[in-house]
């Protein structure tokens, strides 16, 4: 750690462990509920655990975004965060909407859209919870003395995800306009904007981990984002299918979203290549692997599992069954949960001053959370699939076709069983790592 | 070699560009004369219907045009499957509604209320969904040669 202020990261990631613990609780609430075994029902029905699943994913992923960026952006910029004071007001404040966000949900105060349950009234404190994150970071940029290719790609992408927003606040009559516009929100969001953040830190890790040039890393970092714009903004069209738009989506949707995989190729191409031109000597080998894993297995996640149901001619049968949750979980998995894991592994040495890295725990915790992930999927790819061909070939009755998929919620659970143990031996280094102090100031990375 | 410059300038022009196409085809797709989506039968019960579908987050366990929660049945073509008394008898009933076991919220509905709800998914039966309509009544209208009757 070079700046004092760089540790209010360490909060954002501590609040991020909450509430994938939390995210992961209500995860097995919907898995044992579609085994039939909704005990909870009355007090918390699957559509609550949904909500909460789902929103919780997003909270926790910002707030290890921000989180990186408040330990990025010092560092990129050679300068202390411009208010630390201000930087807690606003862990503080994202954390009360957070919870009174999710608390809501269990009384029923929610949009009833995917992905943007949050209702209307907290959307107000969301928007200036980000603005004040928003300026926190530009006037540390600007009183820095630096700006570096990888906080501006950084920032770009934190700024575009704060504006993307704004659509999903718009009201809607029309059913088909109201989708039309969600997908500004989420598409743009986790197959767009997401993707610079995850560049940006990607890069900043390479450049740290790998100690190759900055120029090198930077040069492909423009590369490895312009692709995913290129294919990213119009594959928003693979939403548009079948949502009651005209027809020339299945066209351009198709055409743009049979490349996305390649940004996330070049993705991967590019974290492996630099690892390996790089001199392999930083000793925190854990941050290695969470980094080079979040490369590969976005690859897999998001691009290969996505190009298996993106064409319009397969997506007619997927769309709207359990084959998008086997894409979804995975790419979720791969892109923006281990890049948010990789960062905490790399940040926490350093902000606590104590070398905790590389032990058995550690590679124990990254290995079985991505067996219990693969697991997961396997589980969800099964029961898609079976789903497609008894729903939508035999025209076999929906509530037949779940009794009959049922088997493989087993596999789900067992999956998600090693997945939560992986993450909890990551929560005991997590722990085990203390509180950041300032000694760690003195301590080489 | 490309430079970083270059790599650079592939960034934003694509980017650029590429926004650009969407922001067209956006307005393209969406102007009157494409118009799909059933808009000029947009009732007011319709749209009280769209409010209470997503005051009770119906897309937290249903779909609807294919998107939701996978947990309960696609409502896009209800009323063809099931008719619209079977449907205000789901939404109005006091007590979970179970088929095959897995509960529903009892909602518990007055008539006003599961009236809107079915003009809701009335008018979500006329949008023309690119096929994805027949998809859902039975079987892939790709395959629908193929069927021996």
């Amino acid at each position: 750690m070079k700046y004092k202020s760089q540790k209010v990261a360490y909060w954002f990631f501590a609040l991020s462990m909450l509430l994938l613990v939390l995210q992961l609780t209500y995860g097995f609430i919907m898995g044992f509920a579609r085994l039939g075994y909704d005990g909870l029902h009355e007090w918390i029905p699957f559509s609550t655990a949904h909500t909460v699943h789902l929103n919780l994913l997003v909270v926790w992923l910002l707030s290890g975004f921000m989180g990186a960026a408040y330990y990025i952006i010092p560092e990129e910029s050679e300068t202390e965060l411009w208010s630390v004071k201000l930087a807690y007001l606003q862990l503080i404040t994202l954390a009360v909407v957070g919870v009174a966000a999710v608390v809501g949900f269990h009384f029923n105060y929610w949009e009833g859209r995917k992905f943007l349950e949050i209702p209307r009234i907290l959307d107000w404190p969301v928007a200036l919870n980000v603005i004040l994150f928003l300026v926190i970071l530009l006037m540390t940029m600007v009183k820095g003395k630096k700006t570096s290719t990888t906080s501006l790609v950084l920032y770009g992408g934190l700024v575009a995800a704060a504006l993307l927003y704004l659509p999903g606040m718009i009201t809607f009559d029309s059913q088909v306009l109201d989708s039309f516009f969600r997908w500004w929100v989420v598409h743009l969001w986790v197959e767009g904007v997401w993707e610079l953040i995850m560049g940006g830190i990607m890069a900043f890790l390479l450049i740290k981990l790998t100690g190759v040039d900055r120029e090198v890393i930077e040069k492909w970092l423009y590369v490895v984002v312009g692709l995913t714009f290129l294919s990213g903004i119009l594959g928003t069209g693979h939403h548009y299918y079948y949502i009651g738009v005209n027809n020339i989506w299945l066209i351009v949707g198709g055409i743009f979203s049979a490349l996305e995989p390649l940004a996330f190729l070049a993705m991967a191409l590019w974290a492996i290549n630099m690892y390996r031109k790089g001199e392999k000597k930083h000793p925190n080998k854990t941050a290695i692997l969470w980094t080079l894993g979040a490369a590969i297995v976005s690859f897999l996640g998001a691009g290969v599992l996505g190009l298996a149901h993106t064409l319009p001619q397969t997506n007619i049968y997927t769309h709207g069954t359990l084959v998008t949750a086997m894409h979804g979980h995975l790419a979720f998995w791969g892109a923006y949960a281990m890049i948010v894991l990789a960062m905490i592994t790399y940040v926490l040495p350093n902000v606590t001053g104590r070398k905790l890295y590389d032990t058995s725990r550690s590679r124990s915790a990254f290995w079985l959370a991505n067996i219990g992930m693969f697991t997961m999927v396997s589980g969800f790819a099964a029961a898609g699939i079976t789903q497609v061909y008894l729903e939508r070939k035999l025209g076999i009755d929906f509530m037949e076709v779940q009794n009959e998929i049922k088997v493989h919620f087993w596999i789900l659970i067992t999956g998600a069983t090693i997945l939560s143990t992986g993450i909890t031996l990551y929560i005991i280094d997590f722990l085990k790592y203390g509180q950041p102090n300032d000694e760690a100031l003195e301590i080489q990375e | 070699m490309l430079s970083k410059k270059q790599a650079q300038v592939f960034f934003l022009g694509g980017t650029a560009v590429t926004f650009l196409i969407f922001i067209m085809l956006t307005v393209y797709s969406l102007g009157k004369a494409q118009d799909q989506g059933n808009h000029e039968n947009l009732t007011a019960e319709a749209i009280r219907g769209k409010e209470i579908w997503e005051k009770n987050n119906c897309m937290g366990c249903h779909t609807i045009m294919g998107e939701g929660a996978y947990y309960a049945p696609e409502l896009t073509n209800v009323l063809e499957r099931r008719g619209e008394a079977y449907v205000k008898a789901v939404l109005m009933f006091k007590d979970p509604w179970q088929p095959q076991g897995r509960k529903m919220v009892a909602y518990g509905m007055t008539d006003a209320e599961a009236s809107d709800v079915v003009a809701f998914f009335a008018w979500i039966t006329e949008i023309d969904l690119n096929g994805f309509e027949k998809v859902n009544r039975t079987i892939s209208p790709l395959a629908e040669d193929k069927m021996i009757d």
